[in-house]
């Protein structure tokens, strides 16, 4: 069983990036084991995600984990989880920063994920032991995920959301800031369109995050990152004509399957079938809602 | 089970005792039969009189038994009243007269199995007793009546079938329904095999409406089926609304404020049957599942496995036949606008409770999950002419027939080893099918289920065997309740 313990600005494994805080947190409590120079990518978003950014987040954070990145994140539910799992699938290392004491298991449900994290990478807190999720220490801890890592990415979030303020704290860090982009009617991204439209750079791929941090580049092995596919897309046309022309009439936008059967001309039947095979190949994924997605 | 009834009179202080583990109702009948005997015209015994039911260990309720008891008395008085192996059903009134009872069907026709060849019912339930075989009905209007029918005075009024469909309440037209073109195909392939759908949907998608065009899918009722769904209707005393002789798969759906005994049987004494047993050979849909308490849908669990329903009570157990279409309806979660434009308002918390609460109980046994999306104006006002219900259903009739000719039962009720046999799918399908298990993570149960669904598909299309297409459309109405 590790035991958390507490570091300091004098302990040899003080994260030094903290330093560039004006208000630099006294100590932390940690609990398994934090690379303190690893490079490190925060990625951040809404606890209420899409499945289509649950996915992407996931995506995103194996990627990095399989580099040898670290992901840091806030382990809230949806894209931070995603997040974390991510990198976690990968083999990589992941930070947590918590809003509540080091000992407290907040959201519940993350108790399976929480013990992952320990065991591959760490836990830390601010807070004293036992202070509850307080709502006005999550904004405190969103400067933490901030100024842990060298670059933020926000997948999924509403004007409102609290991974804004942690995009936020990165720019007055001086960090590179990334938003994925969404379609201008959805709700989940109405965030990031909106640090887009002011001049955040978007992410379409793991490229623009290693032009926008060479660093990261340089901290990876490079054969890694030049396997990676160089486009967001591609890969349709291993599909069948009557496949392809589905696809092509679908966004990542979720779609009824109604509106792609009004739109291609075809029966309700044909459109269910011809759905049931991209869903197999893993080029459509169905949501909850009835709704379905292209992933590729 | 045919009751005996028998009586004796004996001297001593006058009384009137009705033995034979009866209810307050047949107690009730001395007041009634007392009277009737005298209104009547004939002399009630000034004597000690004694009625006894058998068998004397079988609890019996109703006022059915009135009429037998008082021509028992009146037997055991006159010798010129000639039995000849009668039954008699029927409640007396004070002037004699004879009233309709409920539950008339299924006891003719129980009368019947047991090799009663007549039987006297008033005349009001005449026309339903006569549906029953083998029985010949004779209608009494009073107890007057009946005696002298039964001294040779008179006659009494033979019962007649009438066979005439009344003219039911017109079901509701799928072609009334613009749009929905997945929701109609997932509609005609649960027709077309049995299988159980669960539709989702934001509110005022027409989840309701959908659902209430659902019988018009269906063919129409084999008689013996017709008279099955009779049968439960007459022990309700719920005949009135559905006459006996309609041939249409009755449609049943009950609010989900209604009582656990409601929807599978239940109450005081011998259980009546519940609102699945009056779904028998038809469809029962619950609108806004997921407002359904977890007893209930746990309830519906056993008869969805085995068509019938059981109901124990402390004296007598009875089991009701409940094979019936399940037809759900559920808002895709609590706030309803889950995948819709309007977005959904719910706590990640409040998804999971929400979709736990219909995976758990009842999930294994539905085999469509079909999305039902909110119309846009558009589609309503200028959609092109959409199918009517009977071009449906007359594919669905040719579904049915290819798999009557194929094996017995519906595809929904085929168990895992007979769905491989009868699916007989072609080897692109398995290759697809094995893929499926391991790409969709499908459970041996959610595998079977696919094929099931898949082979109905192939029905319909009129194909021998299960192939590509059928298998990737029924993978598309698999279960799928992320959260």
């Amino acid at each position: 069983m590790i035991e958390p313990r507490w570091l300091d600005g004098l302990s040899p494994d003080w994260p030094a990036r903290l330093l560039h805080l004006e208000s630099p947190p006294h100590g932390l409590w940690q609990l398994g084991t934090i690379g303190a120079t690893s490079p490190s990518v925060a990625i951040v978003g809404s606890r209420r995600a899409t499945f289509a950014g649950v996915e992407i987040a996931t995506a995103i954070a194996r990627e990095l984990g399989s580099a040898g990145i670290q992901v840091v994140s806030g382990m809230a539910l949806g894209i931070d989880a995603a997040a974390h799992a991510g990198a976690l699938d990968a083999g990589g290392s992941t930070v947590a920063v918590l809003g509540c004491g080091i000992d407290i298991c907040y959201p519940r449900r993350h108790t399976a994920l929480r013990d992952r994290i320990i065991a591959s990478g760490c836990l830390i807190s601010e807070e004293p032991y036992g202070t509850p999720p307080f709502k006005y220490n999550f904004p405190k801890r969103n400067r933490i995920i901030a100024a842990l890592a060298h670059a933020v990415v926000v997948v999924e979030a509403t004007e409102r959301s609290g991974a804004l303020s942690t995009a936020r704290w990165a720019a007055d860090l001086g960090r590179e800031v990334l938003a994925v982009p969404g379609s201008i009617r959805a709700r989940q991204s109405s965030g990031t369109n909106l640090l887009i439209r002011d001049g955040v750079r978007p992410f379409l791929s793991i490229a623009d995050l290693l032009e926008a941090v060479p660093e990261l580049r340089s901290a990876a092995p490079e054969s890694i990152f030049d396997a990676l596919p160089a486009g967001p897309r591609g890969g349709i046309e291993r599909f069948s004509p009557p496949l392809r022309e589905i696809l092509a009439r679908m966004g990542t936008q979720p779609i009824h399957p109604d509106q792609v059967g009004v739109a291609l001309g075809l029966s309700p039947a044909l459109v269910a079938s011809r759905l049931g095979a991209l869903e197999l190949a893993g080029a459509v994924m169905s949501l909850p809602g009835g709704l379905v997605a292209r992933t590729v | 089970m045919p009751v005996t009834v028998e009586a004796d009179i004996a001297n001593g202080l006058p009384a009137f005792t009705i033995v034979g583990l009866t209810d307050r109702a047949i107690q009730e009948a001395r007041e009634r039969v007392k009277p009737a005997i005298r209104n009547a015209g004939y002399k009630f015994p000034q004597r000690r009189v004694t009625v006894n039911l058998a068998p004397a260990e079988l609890p019996k309720e109703g006022t059915g038994f009135d009429l037998a008891i008082a021509i028992a008395i009146m037997r055991a008085e006159d010798q010129s009243i000639r039995l000849d192996g009668l039954a008699f059903l029927g409640e007396l009134a004070l002037d004699a007269s004879l009233r309709p009872v409920t539950g008339v069907l299924p006891m003719a026709r129980c009368l019947a199995a047991a090799g009663i060849r007549r039987l006297v019912v008033p005349v009001e339930n005449a026309s339903e007793a006569v549906l029953a075989e083998g029985v010949e009905v004779l209608g009494a209007s009073s107890l007057q009546a009946c005696v002298e029918y039964l001294r040779g005075e008179g006659t009494l009024v033979p019962g007649v079938r009438d066979t005439s469909q009344p003219g039911a309440a017109p079901e509701p037209d799928l072609a009334a329904v613009r749009g929905q073109g997945h929701a109609k195909r997932a509609l005609e392939i649960a027709a077309a095999g049995g299988h159980n759908v669960l539709m989702s949907g934001p509110p005022g998608a027409g989840k309701t409406m959908l659902a209430r065009t659902f019988p018009s899918l269906l063919p129409d009722l084999a008689y013996d089926a017709a008279l099955e769904v009779a049968a439960i209707y007459s022990l309700r005393g719920t005949l009135r609304e559905r006459p006996p002789t309609t041939l249409r798969p009755p449609f049943r759906a009950p609010h989900h404020s209604i009582s656990r005994a409601g929807l599978v049987g239940g109450g005081t004494g011998l259980a009546q049957p519940g609102e699945i047993s009056l779904a028998h050979q038809g469809v029962l849909f619950l609108d806004e599942l997921c407002e359904f308490s977890r007893q209930h849908l746990e309830a519906l669990r056993q008869p969805l496995e085995e068509h019938s329903v059981t109901v124990a009570r402390a004296r007598a157990a009875v089991t009701y036949p409940a094979d019936f279409v399940l037809i759900g309806a559920a808002n895709p979660c609590p706030c309803g606008h889950l995948g819709d434009a309007r977005g959904c308002s719910c706590e990640p918390r409040q998804l999971t409770a929400y979709n736990n609460k219909i995976s758990g109980p009842i999930k294994d046994r539905i085999d469509l999950v079909v999305s039902v999306p909110r119309q846009e104006y558009r589609d309503i006002f200028d959609g092109a002419d959409e199918e009517p219900s009977a071009a449906v259903r007359w594919r669905v009739e040719a579904a049915r027939q290819r798999r009557r000719d194929r094996a017995g039962h519906g595809n929904a009720a085929l168990t895992g080893r007979e769905i491989l046999v009868a699916a007989r799918a072609t080897d692109p399908a398995r290759r697809l099918l094995a893929l499926s298990g391991e790409r969709l993570h499908l459970s041996a149960r959610g595998f079977f289920r696919v094929l099931r669904v898949a082979r109905t598909i192939a029905d319909l299309a009129g194909e021998d065997r299960v192939g590509e297409d059928a298998l990737a459309e029924a993978l598309h109405y698999r279960i799928e309740m992320a959260g």
